[in-house]
């Protein structure tokens, strides 16, 4: 089966989430892998949208992270400001999605403003939970679409930290911290390396073992396809 | 003790140019209605408060309401940005906005001091980012573990509006689903209003639902439909389609004043 950029992302990010998995999740990719996930090979990782929808389970694509199917379907429904004290705060999350509009080479995320913040050339949507998500979980999952406007040398603003990133999935491959730097460790099928190297605004760090990323399988596939984003067809 | 009012009569009692007002829902039970009453009645120079700033916001700010702007995730949810209050960052248009910038958890903490009369709140936050240097928070240290730890000043609102299911005919508010920070803006604020989908002669219990005493609140509205395009749990689906449609209607300045001259300013309030 073809696929496209986005749906090998999502593939590859549900990949590492198991069933044991408590994951807190944004809208749009990483919303689509954890529900992959959930769908495959992990049908007990629990989903987490700060909405504080705790063990959500749609079973369409939801648009917002507070869409009424979340709250329906969750195992608890509980107030913002105890989402983010007891169970972000509380250490109780293991695995947080990131998406941003620049990374650097240390996995910090910049999701403020492109230019300079008091007079922006572009005024993005904010961090929102995003500072202390990255602080809070275990590990930090980013994803985001590889590019040398998105993969700076220079941030044009420190949104998170990147000290707990563990993975950044893009549509050209993964990139993995080895001695405190993100490295290529995989390309997808179709790309290489220099494909990489090119679409990188630093000078990319490539491990001496980089794989290639297994394509998704018809069956992972057909899951993703299945969860369809209501309001968008 | 709540007054039962006209959503006119509410705007027109309780808000008033300069103040800071915080119409909260967090993805779910926007007052999208009390936002356009404010609008309708021309009220200026207003600090907005919100965790999460859509597509009302985006409204009162292109409107001209707004002086400065409270928050932490500005952004249409799952379509992109929110083109008014862009432009209005960027371009001073219709007004230059000054922003107040925080993160979810700091935005949260804030609200729940404000509603337990403290002055701050304390969170481990803003760590390892540059908002730290952006916005009010401060350094302070555990007095009993050395730990250190962020301090934000306490959201007291003049005004906090939320909408919720139902009320009854004293004004004791509840409401269920996703509640956000409703209880804790309307806690925290000198003055509160709250529309809902229906008044009723007596609220039944319902599992997992949320009152708000009456003796808390100033004034009930009953506006049927008040969160839309947002949703009422239980009442109305999130109309996904039109904040897809938003983001064309928003990006220029003279399709978004049309539209809302047709949608908010002529229609007739309840």
């Amino acid at each position: 089966m073809t696929y496209t950029a986005d749906e090998m992302m999502a593939v590859e990010a549900a990949r590492r989430l198991t069933s044991d998995t408590v994951c807190f999740v944004g809208i749009g990719l990483p919303s689509l892998a954890a529900n992959l996930a959930r769908r495959t090979h992990a049908p007990g990782c629990t989903l987490i949208y700060e909405s504080g929808t705790i063990g959500a389970k749609p079973q369409q694509l939801p648009l917002s992270i507070g869409d009424g199917e979340l709250a329906e379907t969750a195992d608890a429904v509980v107030s913002v400001p105890e989402m983010f004290a007891y169970w972000l705060q509380g250490g109780r999350i293991g695995v947080g999605f990131l998406g941003a509009a620049q990374i650097d080479r240390h996995g910090n995320l910049n999701s403020t403003v492109i230019g300079d913040y008091a007079t922006p050339k572009v005024r993005l949507p904010g961090g929102g939970g995003a500072p202390e998500i990255a602080t809070s979980v275990r590990e930090v999952f980013v994803m985001l679409r590889h590019s040398p406007r998105a993969f700076v040398e220079q941030l044009d603003f420190r949104t998170s930290s990147g000290e707990r990133v563990r993975f950044v999935v893009t549509d050209l491959g993964i990139l993995e911290p080895r001695d405190g730097e993100l490295t290529l460790t995989r390309v997808h099928p179709g790309s290489t390396v220099d494909d990489v190297r090119a679409a990188t605004g630093w000078e990319l760090k490539v491990a001496d073992d980089v794989e290639e990323t297994a394509a998704p399988t018809d069956a992972e596939l057909a899951a993703l396809r299945a969860l369809k984003t209501k309001g968008r067809e | 003790m709540a007054e039962i009012v006209s959503l006119t009569e509410g705007i027109r009692e309780l808000v008033t140019d300069g103040d800071t007002v915080a119409l909260e829902g967090f993805t779910h039970l926007i007052p999208h209605a009390a936002g356009h009453e404010i609008i309708r009645q021309g009220l200026r120079d207003l600090t907005l408060v919100r965790m999460t700033p859509d597509l009302v916001y985006d409204q009162l700010i292109g409107m001209g309401c707004a002086r400065k702007l409270v928050f932490s995730w500005g952004g249409n949810p799952g379509v992109g940005s929110l083109h008014r209050l862009r432009d209005a960052v960027e371009h001073g248009w219709p007004a230059p906005l000054e922003l107040e910038e925080h993160s979810h958890a700091g935005m949260a903490v804030a609200y729940a001091a404000g509603a337990s009369n403290l002055p701050f709140g304390v969170l481990r936050g803003y760590l390892g980012s540059d908002l730290a240097a952006r916005t009010r928070v401060r350094r302070i240290e555990c007095p009993f573990t050395g730990e250190e730890l962020a301090a934000v000043p306490a959201h007291r609102p003049d005004v906090g509006i939320v909408h919720a299911q139902r009320a009854d005919r004293q004004g004791n508010v509840q409401l269920w689903g996703i509640t956000g920070v409703q209880k804790e803006v309307v806690l925290a604020s000198a003055r509160s209003l709250v529309t809902v989908e229906e008044i009723v002669d007596e609220l039944e219990p319902k599992a997992g639902a949320m009152t708000i005493p009456h003796w808390t609140i100033d004034a009930v509205a009953c506006v049927p439909g008040g969160a839309r395009p947002s949703y009422a749990h239980g009442y109305y689906d999130r109309d996904n389609a039109f904040y897809v449609e938003w983001e064309q209607i928003s990006r220029d300045r003279d399709t978004f004043t049309a539209w809302m001259r047709e949608h908010v300013l002529e229609e007739v309030p309840v």
